[in-house]
């Protein structure tokens, strides 16, 4: 009983000071409004609309369909036509186009052979996200009107993309964002709150009283769980508002997820700051923290695609497990138990860092 | 069963430390202090910065682990059973730690939620003690825009409000103008009226003359404990009081003399430690200046507590260099 009082008293007071704090106070709804503009905005991995030139050497009716094709496909955008391959390598040196068609003169001959390619894509590879784009095309159908009725000899595999039709990043990034965002700004948090108190001096008299060592440390997690919350909320309905993210799943599950992930990165934070000494230090040991988690978590390249090393480092950050969870959960419409491993995860890591974080806080300044 | 008989045994001191040790690194900030403190007294700390103040006050109640020896505070033994020392003790750091950020009255309502108070007692004492240490103007100001007089009166309107049978009080005046010193002190014998013990540190000589009992402390070794007028009267040096239009002269003859302790100028004046052996201070000194042709008014005079300060400290000091 006595305990809840003081956990209560240490809660209200932490949540008091929060509010006095008007930068923090800002950055809680400052930064998720500022990161999805940013993020939703900017970050495009469906590079569309690449400057291409066409040589059209065959000059049929075929090859004039194909360009249309081409740019129906809205993957490239024409804007220059000349007639030979040096003049299309010209431009690509020049960087005025990232793709250059060249049609040959005996483009309609080469459709019907299966052993040749048709015509040849000149693609600016320099980099990998343009060059991933424009080998859309070389799986395209070729599906034309033409007397011949020509089968598509090319597509051997058609291609169905599921959760996101329109292939807009947004709807692929806002999910991970939520957890960019929490993890950025619950372990920040966290991370300073005991230094805070340390190095204003006021740590000396609080361990003098009968505060134990748990009841301290909820009661400065506590008040961000909430304000986590409240982050995912603004988080979600701007990404619904701006960049029309879909919630396949249900609510409350995201809600959950965000909990548990909210839970994991406080914990986190807490144990930085019984590990560090000074509000600096903590900061930076919430950064060193924080790249590898927006590089290695699978929020901005494919998890799949990393070495086993950088694999096996994503495993042991929160932010990893997050977003697989809430990509199920908002994109797929995925239920809370499908995706159990990386939620137990979650929840292992919370009571890890917490137990750890009350294990090494001692009432003591030595 | 035991309990009670250790009880009993050390009723009568609130404090009781055997060989307390403190070493940080290869600093030694305490060392083998012997203490003692009874209940229902001022007990002072006396002694220059780095003298193992802090150090034994943060010992005493668990901040810090000792190196060696231990203590028995309350009954209770530190560092193993300090946590339930907590609840009868109150501290004051030598810093101002409570939140600046929070009004006066939020914050002595914090620190009564966290000793556990019930509403009606938080309400109660919080209103007896704007009203004591005079903060009941103050109540809703930040404690960051308070004066160090009212900030040091908060710290202790907090460090009482569960009213703790021991306070211990790190150089709690040491950004305080006179007259807020003297208010705090009277306050300090209105608690000790009401049966607290306090431990309180300080660097003023005036202060340490307003203890009950006094423990100076040099380099984190104990060098002389007792009231302050026993401490006066037992110093084993008499003083002479110095009177010549050439103190600076005065200074240098008498630097080299053996029998010489110390030499303090104030002003013209100066008091000079002789050790009691000698016999007639006065006439030895005024001897010693007359023989390099110095002539001087040279009076015996009553020991202060300054001069048991540096008579203790310089003689631990040159045991030490021998």
């Amino acid at each position: 009983m006595a305990a809840l009082q003081r956990l209560w008293a240490i809660l209200t007071k932490e949540i008091r000071q929060l509010r006095r704090d008007r930068l923090t106070f800002g950055m809680i709804f400052g930064i998720p409004m500022l990161q999805i503009m940013l993020f939703g905005y900017a970050i495009n991995t469906d590079v569309r609309q690449l400057s291409a030139a066409v040589a059209d050497q065959a000059g049929t009716e075929l090859s004039r369909q194909l360009q249309s094709r081409l740019e129906a496909s809205q993957v490239l955008r024409i804007v220059a036509r000349v007639d030979s391959a040096a003049s299309l390598r010209e431009l690509l040196d020049r960087g005025q186009i990232h793709v250059g068609v060249l049609i040959p003169p005996d483009f309609e001959r080469r459709l019907q052979q299966t052993t040749r390619p048709a015509a040849q894509l000149l693609v600016d590879g320099s980099d990998p996200i343009i060059l991933a784009s424009a080998r859309q095309l070389v799986s395209m159908p070729l599906t034309m009107d033409t007397a011949a009725r020509l089968e598509p000899v090319v597509r051997l595999f058609e291609v169905r993309n599921f959760y996101n039709p329109e292939r807009r990043s947004a709807v692929f990034v806002v999910p991970g964002l939520i957890g960019v965002i929490l993890t950025m700004t619950m372990v920040m948090f966290t991370a300073v709150a005991i230094v805070r108190e340390r190095e204003r001096g006021n740590l000396e008299l609080l361990i003098n009283t009968p505060v134990s060592s748990l009841e301290l440390m909820l009661g400065k997690v506590l008040p961000y769980i909430l304000i986590g919350l409240v982050q995912v909320t603004v988080i979600v309905l701007l990404g619904a508002q701006l960049f029309d993210v879909p919630l396949n799943g249900a609510l409350g599950e995201v809600y959950l997820a965000a909990l548990l992930f909210i839970a994991a990165n406080l914990g986190l934070g807490l144990l930085i700051s019984t590990l560090v000494g000074t509000q600096f230090q903590a900061i930076q040991m919430a950064f060193f923290f924080f790249l590898p988690s927006i590089l290695l978590s699978g929020f901005m390249f494919p998890f799949d695609g990393m070495p086993r090393v950088a694999q096996l480092i994503a495993e042991a950050l929160p932010l990893t497990h997050f977003i697989r969870v809430i990509r199920g959960l908002m994109l797929r419409g995925a239920e809370l138990g499908q995706l159990w491993p990386d939620v137990l995860v979650l929840l292992g890591m919370f009571l890890l860092t917490m137990t750890l974080a009350v294990l090494r806080f001692r009432k003591r300044l030595d | 069963m035991t309990g009670a008989q250790q009880g009993n045994s050390t009723s009568e001191l609130a404090i009781e430390a055997r060989g307390l040790s403190r070493r940080f690194g290869d600093v030694v900030a305490v060392s083998g202090l012997d203490l003692q403190v009874p209940k229902g007294m001022v007990y002072g700390f006396l002694g220059p910065n780095g003298s193992g103040k802090s150090t034994t006050i943060r010992l005493l109640c668990g901040l810090l682990l000792p190196s060696a020896g231990s203590a028995r505070v309350l009954g209770h033994e530190v560092p193993g059973d300090a946590e339930r020392l907590k609840h009868k003790i109150g501290y004051m750091t030598q810093r101002f730690s409570l939140y600046e950020d929070m009004t006066v009255l939020e914050n002595l309502d914090f620190i009564a939620r966290i000793y556990g108070l019930s509403r009606a007692l938080r309400r109660a004492r919080i209103s007896d003690a704007l009203q004591q240490y005079g903060l009941g103007e103050l109540q809703h100001h930040f404690a960051g825009t308070l004066s160090g007089g009212q900030r040091q009166r908060l710290s202790l309107a907090a460090a009482t409000l569960h009213r703790p049978q021991l306070l211990l009080l790190d150089e709690p005046t040491s950004a305080v103008d006179p007259q807020s010193r003297r208010d705090f002190w009277d306050a300090l014998f209105a608690l000790v009226e009401q049966g607290t013990t306090i431990l309180v540190s300080t660097h003023y000589m005036d202060e340490a003359e307003r203890c009950h009992r006094l423990a100076i402390l040099d380099r984190g070794v104990l060098v002389a404990d007792g009231a302050p007028l026993q401490l006066m009267a037992d110093m084993d040096c008499a003083v002479v009081l110095v009177e010549s239009s050439v103190p600076r002269k005065v200074q240098r003859a008498l630097a080299a003399q053996e029998t010489v302790r110390s030499i303090t100028q104030l002003g013209m004046r100066q008091r000079v430690l002789v050790p009691h052996t000698v016999g007639r201070p006065a006439e030895h000194v005024r001897g010693l200046l007359l023989a390099v042709g110095i002539e001087a008014q040279c009076d015996d005079t009553a020991p202060s507590l300054e001069d048991v300060f540096v008579a203790v400290t310089q003689a631990s000091r040159s045991e030490k260099a021998a």
